[in-house]
């Protein structure tokens, strides 16, 4: 049983009407005495019951996302500009989370937006019992939720990661790594979110668990239709989950488009290089290559495209125009910000 | 015990975490019975390490210091403690432990024939009471205050508190015992100069009595709790900041928890933990810790039983002191690993 | 490197205020009685007890000495005091912790048994019991006692971050490829453990100087040196608190709760720097954050 295997079966969510819009969001450090941009113009669309998968090398601005749409962020980060707009289940008018204050925004956590983060061995509170860390979250979410009901429901809760039920009175630090995580998994599901922010949840675990963390994302996002943000700097596993890829490099979006067609055909020559530093899944195995060179610092950025130092595709102008996000190839939806596509026009095809 | 229980089925493996812990205890309690041990150890070796007759030497001092024969039997208990260069010295150390087993700490040289344990009996109660309950309050002052500091750091509170903290932290607690006593009770004459009660009055549980117990004792305790709650609030401060930005605080954040709930439940309850071993720790204190302020305030518990005994070269009252002062710190840390086995899930094993 | 530690603002004053005792220590006595013409142990008869005023900017003791220069005085012997225990001090933490860290096993077993054991000692009785059978004690000694008694702490955090060091990678390959254990110590742990050995020396410096005053005030120093201890315990013989003479005991205890505070600055502003966690709890960080979500960043 593969991940792919599950994947045909999700047209039964409701597609096309969008769960979150993200418009232009900006995300500075007030550190030293300039700001730094780790997060710079993002925006995208995310639909109901979708997997969007958002790559990127360490401090390409990923983490600095994930932060600032759960408005999780902390002194020094402050969102400086653009919207997060959310989209209720039940049809109302969107909000923007950016302009929700501490006690707007505790009724939509959880309930409409809800993490699991990295390693669930340091997001479980050690010195809680599993059961309370669910029942704390279910009953502040329900008031004539019992003490009793919300243990039951805790239990399962488990069962629907395959976690059995006296586990719910261990701490964190009794279950393996693996359980932990799925445990983290159904904490996030608790109160039925229609949006699960995942930050590469599976980099604590081995590959057999990661095979199995990953199918029950999918078959759990099945039966419950919620949508996730999935971030990671392994493209290659987005490509098992995602139904679309968002590629950040510097703190901006470099590449969005449908799975299939990042992985199949990058336009952005960072996406090739990241898709060519780890070896696929399930497609036959190919020559690995890094990509030369380290992040740019933020508090530096280079002129013009921020790849540019990196590119071995670079031409004039690269080091002086920024590009744009713009539309490219034959699939919809499919763009990139790079000079090459601005240039070469629409022809198509893999760019190597 | 624990092999059997390791090659059960699994389903027992998950009973294994009480015999583990027990284990950790009884580990740390062999060690705290060899530091006893090394303690009761020490304190008689030491003196017997010191060159030539020094008994001898001692009753030439005492005696040029009291201008008096010393009796036969207040020589004994001199020789007693430094040993007698003509006895067996395993012969004595056996001795030695032997009387310790029936709490026979001899018998004081300046206050003869009165035992050393009818000094500490006296003594005893007034330290307890005076360092037992400002420990107490200074522990829970600053660690409240320190969450607090902690959970706003960079706030103007936490700008103002912590940096006047670090200083008053660093004042020799004595000395602010003695600008405490020079301003508060011989400037303002708020409170009296010295002693633990109004002489006059006859030790009872009358209230009058009760009265001038904390007459006497406000001043002592405020200087005592203003000298140790800072490192209270700074340790609290600093492991709440840094708890704060842990993972599991930051989930609690994103559960939409009740900013009191993720505050307390999540962050207070990890910081604490270092905190409240230190707490158990310094009650463990509590007997030999404000030596200096008894002395300043001539409060008469043991620190000021230890000073006169020093002063007056005293030392089977000296012996006695430093053996139960290491008794109750031991005990302390004995009390100190339970408590954290019992807050702190997580231990197992190591110390 | 190591002048990134420069950049806190509490370092920086911290070590300032230290710098200027040492200095004070070094040459201080040397100003007072050149340049003030003052002499801590010359009696002016026509000044006994006299408050702080001319000619006496502290005032006098019972002896009509000079109160400044006996501070300053008592700074050299405070001080004295501080680095020859702190020195002692770190040097036999680092003797027991970093091979107890570094070897494992029964070394360990041995060494941590003792270093434990020290660590459950009560102290101060302890060292006033030691002190008392040894008559006559002078700085010198005083100082040998509260560094034999006070290496315990620092040997347990050495012997921790000993036991990460030699079990990194580095340490390991050194080992396999046949490199002997104490060049290894010397070569490649102790170079790791500087910042931690310097921190712990101001620890115990200033550990050693509040031992010594506490000592001093229980009588248990030699009376005829002058340290800030002698002269707060002078002052308490004297009654000082309760004839109101307060330039008698108030100067040498307000040096040592700032040299205390100096240190305990520098110890906090490089906890700052090297933990990102509390330097993001800094409220200068926590400004520039209100200011910049209040204007909206540089767009």
């Amino acid at each position: 049983m593969t991940v792919h295997a599950e994947k045909p079966l999700q047209p039964m969510i409701p597609a096309g009407q969008a769960v979150l819009d993200v418009r232009g969001l900006t995300v500075e450090y007030a550190t030293g005495a300039e700001p730094v941009r780790a997060c710079t113009d993002i925006s995208f669309t995310l639909r109901r019951g979708e997997i969007l998968g958002v790559a990127g090398e360490s401090g390409s601005g990923k983490s600095t996302l994930i932060t600032a749409l759960t408005r999780l962020q902390r002194p020094p980060a402050v969102t400086t500009g653009g919207e997060i707009l959310f989209h209720g289940r039940d049809g109302a008018k969107p909000v923007d989370l950016v302009t929700l204050d501490g006690r707007q925004l505790r009724r939509y956590r959880w309930t409409a937006l809800s993490i699991v983060l990295q390693s669930a061995m340091d997001a479980l509170n050690p010195v809680m019992r599993i059961g309370a860390q669910f029942a704390d979250v279910l009953r502040a979410h329900d008031r004539t939720l019992g003490k009793r009901a919300a243990w039951a429901r805790a239990e399962e809760l488990l069962a629907l990661v395959g976690i059995s039920a006296d586990r719910v009175r261990d701490y964190p630090h009794q279950l393996s790594g693996g359980m932990r995580q799925r445990a983290a998994i159904a904490l996030a599901l608790a109160c039925r979110p229609e949006l699960v922010v995942m930050d590469e949840p599976t980099t604590a675990v081995d590959v057999v668990m990661q095979r199995q963390i990953l199918a029950q994302v999918l078959r759990l996002r099945r039966e419950l239709g919620f949508a996730v943000v999935f971030v990671t700097h392994d493209l290659s596993l987005l490509l098992e989950l995602a139904d679309r890829i968002a590629v950040m490099y510097a703190g901006r979006i470099v590449e969005v488009g449908e799975a299939a067609a990042i992985y199949g055909a990058p336009k952005h020559p960072y996406t090739q290089g990241l898709r060519d530093s780890f070896p696929p899944l399930h497609a036959p195995l190919r020559d690995l290559h890094g990509i030369p060179g380290t992040p740019p610092d933020l508090r530096r950025p280079p002129a013009g495209c921020p790849f540019h130092p990196r590119c071995a595709r670079r031409t004039d102008g690269c080091d002086e125009r920024l590009p744009l996000l713009l539309p490219v190839g034959r699939d919809a939806g499919h763009e990139a910000a790079c000079l090459l596509n601005e240039t070469d026009g629409d022809h198509g095809g893999e760019t190597r | 015990m624990t092999a059997i229980a390791a090659s059960a089925a699994p389903a027992a493996g998950r009973r294994l975490r009480i015999p583990r812990r027990w284990g950790f205890l009884l580990r740390r309690l062999g060690f705290y019975l060899a530091a006893t041990w090394s303690a009761i150890t020490l304190n008689f070796f030491l003196p017997r390490m010191m060159p030539g007759d020094p008994s001898a030497a001692i009753v030439e001092k005492l005696q040029a210091v009291s201008g008096q024969q010393m009796s036969p039997s207040a020589m004994e208990s001199v020789q007693k403690v430094f040993g007698n260069p003509h006895a067996n010295i395993f012969r004595q150390y056996v001795d030695y432990l032997v009387q310790l087993a029936h709490f026979d700490l001899g018998i004081s040289i300046s206050n003869y024939p009165t035992p050393v344990t009818s000094l500490l009996r006296q003594g005893l109660p007034w330290t307890m009471l005076l360092v037992g309950v400002t420990t107490v309050i200074a522990f829970v002052l600053g660690t409240g205050i320190g969450a607090m500091a902690g959970w706003k750091a960079g706030s103007r509170f936490d700008a103002i508190v912590s940096p006047l903290t670090t200083f008053v932290s660093a004042v020799p607690y004595f000395w602010m015992a003695l600008v405490g006593l020079w301003f508060f009770a011989f400037q303002l004459d708020w409170f009296p100069l010295s002693g633990g009660y109004d002489a006059d009055l006859s030790i009872g549980f009358s209230p009058s009595f009760v009265l001038s117990v904390l007459h006497y004792g406000a001043l002592p305790a405020a200087t005592i709790v203003f000298s140790a709650f800072g490192g209270w609030l700074l340790g609290m401060r600093n492991m709440t900041v840094t708890t704060v930005r842990e993972d599991y605080v930051l989930l609690a954040q994103a559960k939409g928890l009740s900013g009191r709930r993720v505050m307390l439940r999540y962050a207070a309850r990890n910081a604490v933990l270092p905190n409240f071993t230190g707490f158990t720790l310094a009650l463990g204190h509590v007997v030999g810790g404000a030596l200096l302020t008894e002395v300043v305030f001539n409060y008469p518990g043991i620190g000021y039983l230890l000073y006169t005994s020093l002063q007056q070269r005293d030392y089977p009252v000296m012996q006695g002191v430093f053996f139960l002062i290491t008794l109750t710190v031991l005990l302390a840390n004995l009390l100190a690993d339970s408590v954290y086995v019992l807050l702190d899930p997580r231990i197992r094993e190591g110390g | 490197m190591r002048t990134v530690f420069l950049r806190s603002w509490k370092v920086r004053i911290g070590l300032a205020v230290l710098v200027f005792f040492l200095l004070l220590a070094v040459f201080g006595p040397w100003l007072t009685h050149s340049v003030f013409g003052l002499d801590p142990r010359a009696n002016d008869t026509s000044a006994i007890s006299q408050s702080p005023g001319d000619g006496h900017p502290l005032g006098t003791n019972q002896y009509g000495q000079d109160m400044l220069a006996q501070v300053v005085a008592g700074a050299r012997g405070s001080m004295y005091v501080g680095v020859l225990g702190a020195v002692v001090g770190t040097a036999i933490a680092i003797l027991v912790g970093v091979p107890a860290g570094f070897y494992g096993g029964k070394v360990d077993t041995a060494l941590n048994f003792v270093t434990n054991l020290f660590l459950v000692m009560p102290t101060l009785p302890l060292v006033m019991i030691v002190a008392g059978y040894l008559q006559g004690t002078g700085l010198t000694t005083i100082a040998l006692i509260i560094g034999f008694f006070g290496w315990s702490g620092g040997a347990r955090t050495l012997r921790a971050q000993a036991m990460s060091i030699a079990n990194r990678d580095f340490v390991r390959a050194m080992r396999m490829l046949g490199e002997r254990g104490r060049r290894l110590v010397f070569a490649e742990v102790l170079p790791h453990l500087t910042g931690l050995i310097a921190s712990m020396f101001l620890h115990a410096m200033i550990g050693a100087v509040m031992a010594e005053a506490g000592l001093a005030f229980l009588g248990i120093s030699d009376s005829s040196s002058i340290s800030w201890g002698t002269m707060i315990q002078g002052a308490q013989q004297q009654s000082a608190v309760l004839r109101g003479l307060w330039w008698w005991f108030v100067p040498p205890g307000l040096c040592i709760a700032l040299i205390g505070t100096a240190a305990a600055l520098v110890n906090f502003g490089i906890d700052e720097l090297a933990n990102p966690k509390l330097r993001a709890a800094r409220p200068a960080t926590v400004r520039r954050t209100k200011q910049l979500a209040r204007t909206g960043g540089a767009a």
